[in-house]
């Protein structure tokens, strides 16, 4: 089912202005990441999606042909999975899955045949008669997916799915509900603040800031061709290069610096796995700090501008701190985005 | 454990406060038995007191049991709905309601008694009726219920549970029956032992609503004490232990239990 907003916006009684009117459109089987910082509107948009909040007066949802704006959730027939769960307390796991299906008053043949096999896929044959307090944090994320997804919903809407599990877990779990995502074959849209959780997720990511999706798509594009300076800090944390752009050279305080092309009214960006020690390099800089990561090292740098840039530095052994060293950037990693007044 | 001089006075404080509040229990109950309180246990046991009782006061102990399931039944369908809207929609206009339910409990039975039958007592049948009783039953213990079931759906995330409900299909008296009230139910059930115990027990109010054809337990032993001999009346007592107390018992599990939800 294909998912269509129409200038989609949402002002809170209190006069917050959550969402600016939102364009989105999602095709059927696609897995569409939300991401943003907090208090950008992701939350909202998906409850407006869900029935579960009204839009302003002129906004419009679509589930495919069908305008559900002023349907309530109950008829919507969405899967949501809750950032808190929501799972009842009630009922046992089978209890919550089988929610749903008793809701369409199904026979109680068609309910059994449906949830064993919703358990089956995802996994929870051990943990069928358990009540939910008996569940551990990833199991109980499994149980909420497989509660929306059991009664086959026309779309199924995740809000920040993974973070109320610990740090090491939600990467684990995060192949895992892709996989799982995948094997369901299903529309899907889900919210996250986390940019590693998106790319690994998502086909598509719609970048959301300050209540307007800014850029959409493939994880890809949104990493090599970001449209604005938000988006490309927010995806691969890109840093802007100080210094006077003059056709197609960057002056830099370290140096000179050979741009893809010339771009007056540009800044430019940079990502530290682009940034390289180069005995032959153009630019001039001391090594401030250096910190080892396993796969590489991250290297501060200073004199190449007010800030600190970084350089993942691939190397078996790290320069020593303070020393000069002389860095290269390839043109052709540079993002020259259009000068932004009200930076975000 | 060695017995130090501290604890042994603990100990002999404990044991004094028990025997103060056991022993006229005990006296009273055993006068309930003997053939004649003034020779003592001497003169023999006997259940003869307890069958006059049963004689004199059938009427008043099925009324009461009668009563507080009434009061119950309108508790429940009062209070669970009204603790559920107040939980639901948090905000001062609630913290008033609730205060308003709660003025009952402030107040005097006497006062609410009066005002019953100030603004009512000229309606004959009502005033006559079993149900003018259930009324300020009602009224009295309705904060109670109220009260015990907010306090378990307001530590729940109702309106997030709710929500999940409602994705799945579940319109909102659907959601009301699943979700809500399971839910709730230690509070319920708390609630309800509190009621059903306080209706009971209920004199202040009753004594001034009830008709010389409508004695309810209590007000039955005021009765039997002004009227009976001293045997009865201890006898009276003894009956009233025997149903309120496994209900006290049954409401302290209860509340316990609603509590440990509630943390
Ligand atoms: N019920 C509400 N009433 C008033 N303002 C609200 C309400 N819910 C959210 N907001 C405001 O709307 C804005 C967007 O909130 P939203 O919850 O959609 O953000 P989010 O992107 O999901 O953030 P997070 O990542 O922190 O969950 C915020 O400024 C928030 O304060
Ligand atoms: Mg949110």
């Amino acid at each position: 089912m294909t998912l269509t907003l129409k200038s989609v916006s949402k002002t809170y009684p209190d006069g917050t202005v959550a969402l600016q009117p939102t364009e989105l459109h999602v095709e059927p089987g696609e897995i569409v990441s939300l991401l943003g910082p907090s208090g950008c509107g992701k939350t909202t948009l998906l409850r407006i999606i869900a029935g579960l909040e009204t839009p302003n007066a002129g906004s419009e949802v679509r589930f495919g042909d069908d305008d559900v704006t002023n349907m309530p959730v109950e008829h919507r027939k969405v899967g949501m999975v809750f950032q808190s769960y929501a799972l009842f307390p009630n009922m046992s796991v089978k209890g919550n899955i089988a929610y749903g299906l008793k809701m369409q008053k199904l026979g109680r043949d068609a309910i059994e045949e449906r949830v064993t096999e919703v358990i089956r896929l995802c996994q929870l044959e051990p943990y069928v008669d358990r009540r939910i307090t008996a569940l551990s944090g990833g199991q109980r994320q499994r149980v909420a997916l497989a509660r929306a997804f059991a009664p086959r919903p026309r779309i199924l809407l995740l809000d920040e799915p993974l973070s109320a599990l610990d740090a090491a877990l939600r990467v684990t779990l995060r192949e895992e509900l892709a996989g799982l995502l995948r094997r369901f074959n299903i529309t899907a849209l889900f919210v996250t603040h986390d940019q590693d959780e998106a790319m690994a997720i998502a086909d598509k990511v719609a970048v959301m800031s300050h209540g307007k999706v800014v850029q959409t798509g493939t994880p890809e594009e949104l990493y090599r061709n970001p449209k604005t300076s938000f988006v490309a800090g927010f995806v691969g944390h890109a840093m802007q290069l100080e210094g006077q752009v003059r056709g197609s050279v960057l002056e830099m305080s370290g140096g000179r610096l050979e741009l893809p092309r010339a771009g007056d009214d540009c800044d430019v960006y940079v990502r530290a796995e682009d940034v390289a020690l180069d005995e032959a390099g153009p630019l001039k800089a001391t090594v401030e700090s250096s910190t080892f990561l396993g796969t590489h090292y991250r290297v501060g740098l200073s004199g190449l501008g007010a800030r600190t840039i970084f350089a993942n530095h691939a190397g078996q052994k790290s320069p020593a701190l303070g020393s000069q060293v002389r860095v290269a950037m390839h043109p052709s990693a540079l993002m020259l985005l259009p000068r932004e007044d009200d930076r975000s | 454990m060695k017995l130090t001089l501290p604890k042994m006075l603990q100990i002999a404080v404990t044991f004094v406060t028990c025997a103060f509040l056991l022993v006229p229990t005990l006296q009273s109950v055993l006068a309930g038995v003997t053939v004649n309180y003034f020779k003592g246990v001497s003169s023999g046991l006997t259940l003869k007191w307890i069958g006059r009782v049963w004689e004199l006061y059938a009427d008043s102990i099925f009324l009461s049991i009668w009563l507080a399931i009434a009061c119950l039944v309108c508790t429940l369908i009062i209070g669970v709905p009204a603790a559920y809207g107040l939980a639901r929609r948090p905000g001062w206009v609630s913290r008033v309601l609730e205060e308003f339910i709660s003025l009952p409990l402030a107040i005097p039975g006497l006062a609410l008694a009066l005002a019953l039958l100030q603004l009512y007592g000229s309606m004959k049948g009502f005033r006559t009726s079993w149900t003018f009783i259930l009324a300020g039953h009602v009224l009295y213990t309705l904060p109670f219920m109220v009260r015990s079931v907010l306090a378990v759906l307001s530590v729940i995330d109702l309106k997030t549970l709710e929500e999940g409900a409602a994705s799945l299909g579940a319109g909102p008296w659907r959601r009301f029956c699943d979700i809500v009230v399971p839910n709730a139910m230690p509070g319920i059930l708390a609630g309800a032992l509190t009621v059903v115990t306080l209706s009971i027990g209920e004199f202040n109010l009753t004594w001034m609503l009830h008709t010389p054809y409508l004695k309810t337990l209590p007000v039955g032993l005021a009765d039997s004490y002004a009227s009976m001999r001293l045997e009865v009346a201890s006898a009276y007592t003894l009956v009233f232990f025997v149903i309120i107390v496994p209900l006290l018992m049954a409401m302290q599990w209860a509340s316990n239990r609603a509590q440990r939800i509630a943390q």
